[in-house]
């Protein structure tokens, strides 16, 4: 895997990890009928964490941050969001929905609306915010995203990397205190990966808590303070990046480090 | 490996090609029709063979059409007429019937001088759809398109003003309660609130207020019953209320038989299947016949409000049908992405979901409206006289007695513009709505 955040330095001034808990998984199971997604999952992410989650296709790394804003239903366990606990009750579902955004491999924009519709829709009709404040807001992380001239157009008109910029600023807009990426660059091309990554990066800068499911090694390096890796619907190991990539320790991370790195 | 070789092997471009113009021959009405009529000698072939049968079909038919005779007081008027005027053996289409009989073919029995009521509904109806239709017209005009449907109908019924007041008060009721508890109760109970209500009194207190109002103010125009509707009136006002209803009744269903919830699941799948699968003439004749064995006795209830009720839920079984197709071929993520940003179910629904199903389902959903439209001909099968029944009804009569061609090829032809026209705004709204490649 190309390293493709390699020419930039990092600031590292805010990304400070509180012991403020802000996601707390304790024994979560999960099952497709029944096969067993997730296996007893123990997870606790601070305040300001940078969680990368690597691992081959179908470990359930995707599942795992779905069921953290109740894209998916968890059968056993307990997953507590900044205090609230998920159940099946629905005001607690949107209110963790709405402190917690998303970023998803194939963007998932509103093709019917503009960028700046998409951008102020949930702000005024979940948070109620005046129309007018909402777009300030959405054009100030437009402008963050580096794409505020095309506010007026509709998604199909953008490339992908553009996309998948408004939606993380789509999900900006409604300031959330934890982000989660599920392989947000996976459909991108290669030159489009870069300018994806960089606004992620920014993001990390501010010290956002992030939960990254991602096959970008170089990004993991450089802004995650944990890597986990995940098979099987378990959690097989998590370490500080450094210590992660150049002395894993289970044999199942080595070969998966091996076949992604290897080339 | 020769110098010349590493020459065509390694090339930078130093100069960017600008952009050009495609060939000249590439426009152009001539190419047009050498690519389209004469482009081969099976195309030259073919493009003369339906030249020829469209001038044969034309040949055979316009003569008959622009010799009609218009003024004649019956058919054999009209074939005396034809004899003396036009050399033996040529056929002439007798449109005096047309302009006999065009009052009854357009209002049935409605009374004479009572027309400029339907017509002046039919005036309010197009100024009060136009706002809806077209996006550029003044938002503020949509609160008179609420208020149109109950003068409409005064106009065509008549009777007291208060009477449609009164039921135009439930709906404002049902409002104002929805408006009242929403924040306070939350959806849930403000809609239940907000549907009860207005049944509670329209059941209970609106005839007995309509009655008062109409005794301390008297303000009243002819009542008109509706035996005495029929023609062209008939089938716009059953197809128009049919359209109108049976839009949202569908998009209920099709949200009801895509939800979770199993009972309000398969209470849509069974309405919907039931619905569907039973003739639209055996639900007309349910209408017309078996509904008194149920209702109690000596109620009267209209058979057209009765046929407008089957026949706009038998159009809405169709558009849920049309529409479940739009939401399923929606990608699950649109579904997702509304869901992460903490849309609530009817919000992501109403401002994510349904607007891109619907734009999916726009020529389904006008093609099931066509057909509600001309299907409204099978309630002369129950006696209401549509244009259908009336042209059996003027056939009947002495003077017109076995004319069949002009009566069948007007009525068609009304209800051919009628269709059309639907079929051209569905693709004006198509194509409004194209927003990108996506």
């Amino acid at each position: 895997m190309t390293d493709t955040t390699a020419a930039r330095t990092i600031d590292r001034s805010h990304m400070q990890v509180s012991d403020e808990v802000a996601i707390e998984i304790s024994n979560m199971n999960k099952w497709y009928g029944s096969f067993h997604v997730l296996r007893d999952i123990d997870l606790t992410v601070y305040q300001g964490e940078r969680i990368v989650i690597c691992g081959p296709s179908g470990s359930g790394k995707s599942t795992l941050i779905r069921c953290i804003n109740r894209l998916e239903e968890h059968q056993s366990g307990r997953i507590v969001v900044d205090g609230t606990e998920l159940s099946s009750d629905l005001k607690n579902i949107d209110k963790i929905r709405s402190e917690v955004g998303m970023c998803f491999q194939h963007f998932n924009l509103f093709p019917h609306l503009t960028i700046l519709e998409n951008c102020t829709l949930a702000p005024i009709w979940v948070r109620k915010t005046p129309k007018r404040e909402a777009e300030e807001i959405a054009m100030h992380f437009l402008e963050k995203v580096k794409i505020p001239d095309q506010a007026h157009k509709y998604p199909g008109q953008l490339s992908g990397g553009q996309q998948q910029r408004v939606a993380i600023a789509r999900s900006l807009c409604m300031k959330p205190r934890i982000m989660l990426f599920d392989e947000p660059t996976s459909a991108l091309d290669p030159e489009m990966i870069k300018e994806v990554l960089d606004t992620m990066i920014e993001l990390a800068e501010e010290g956002m808590t992030m939960l990254c499911v991602t096959h970008e090694m170089g990004f993991a390096r450089q802004v995650a303070n944990r890597v986990i890796f995940m098979d099987q619907g378990q959690i097989v190991e998590q370490n500080e990046p450094e210590a992660f990539f150049n002395s894993p320790q289970s044999d199942r991370t080595k070969l998966f480090l091996s076949q992604i790195l290897g080339h | 490996m020769s110098d010349t070789h590493a020459q065509t092997v390694s090339y930078v471009r130093e100069t960017m090609l600008p952009e050009a113009e495609p060939p000249v021959g590439n426009r152009g009405a001539l190419l047009w029709v050498r690519e389209n009529l004469f482009s081969g000698w099976l195309n030259i072939l073919l493009t003369l063979v339906s030249l020829y049968v469209i001038w044969w079909a034309l040949a055979h038919t316009m003569p008959w059409v622009f010799r009609g005779i218009w003024n004649a007081g019956s058919l054999s008027e009209c074939r005396e007429i034809r004899d003396a005027t036009l050399p033996e053996g040529t056929s002439a289409a007798c449109w005096a019937v047309l302009s006999d009989r065009w009052q009854q073919l357009m209002f049935g029995f409605y009374p004479r001088e009572l027309y400029w009521r339907p017509v002046l509904a039919l005036v309010i109806f197009l100024a009060a759809i136009a706002p809806v239709l077209f996006s550029h017209m003044p938002r503020k005009a949509l609160w008179l398109t609420a208020a149109s449907p109950f003068v409409m109908f005064w106009l065509l019924w008549g009777g007291s003003v208060w009477f449609p007041v009164s039921v135009a008060l439930g709906f404002a009721l049902g409002w104002a309660a929805w408006r009242a508890l929403a924040p306070l109760a939350g959806t849930l109970i403000a809609s239940i609130v907000a549907v009860a209500l207005p049944v509670v009194y329209w059941l209970y207190s609106a005839g007995t207020l309509a009655r008062e109002l109409d005794q301390a103010m008297p303000l009243s125009i002819e009542y008109v019953p509706s035996q005495d509707f029929g023609g062209f009136m008939l089938s716009f006002i059953i197809g128009i209320a049919g359209i109108i209803l049976s839009l949202p009744l569908g998009i209920l269903l099709a949200l009801g038989r895509q939800s979770d919830l199993f009972i309000i699941n398969k209470i849509s799948v069974g309405f919907i299947e039931i619905i569907r699968g039973v003739p639209l003439i055996v639900w007309l004749f349910t209408a017309s016949l078996l509904l008194n064995y149920f209702l109690p006795p000596g109620t009267n209830f209209d058979l057209m409000l009765r046929v407008i009720i089957m026949v706009t839920l038998f159009a809405a079984a169709y558009i849920a049908e049309v529409v479940r197709g739009g939401l399923a071929a929606l990608p699950k993520g649109q579904y997702e992405a509304a869901d992460a940003l903490g849309l609530d179910y009817w919000k992501s629904m109403r401002l994510i979901i349904l607007p891109q199903a619907l734009k999916i389902s726009i020529p389904g959903i006008v093609n099931t409206f066509i057909g509600l439209f001309k299907d409204t001909t099978l309630v002369v099968f129950i006696g209401l006289l549509d244009p259908i029944g009336l042209s059996n009804a003027i056939r009947a009569s002495t003077e017109w007695n076995g004319i069949y061609w002009e009566l069948f090829v007007f009525i068609g032809l009304l209800f051919f513009i009628c269709c059309f026209s639907m079929s051209r705004y569905s693709l004006y709204l198509e194509k409004k709505l194209q927003r990108g490649h996506n």
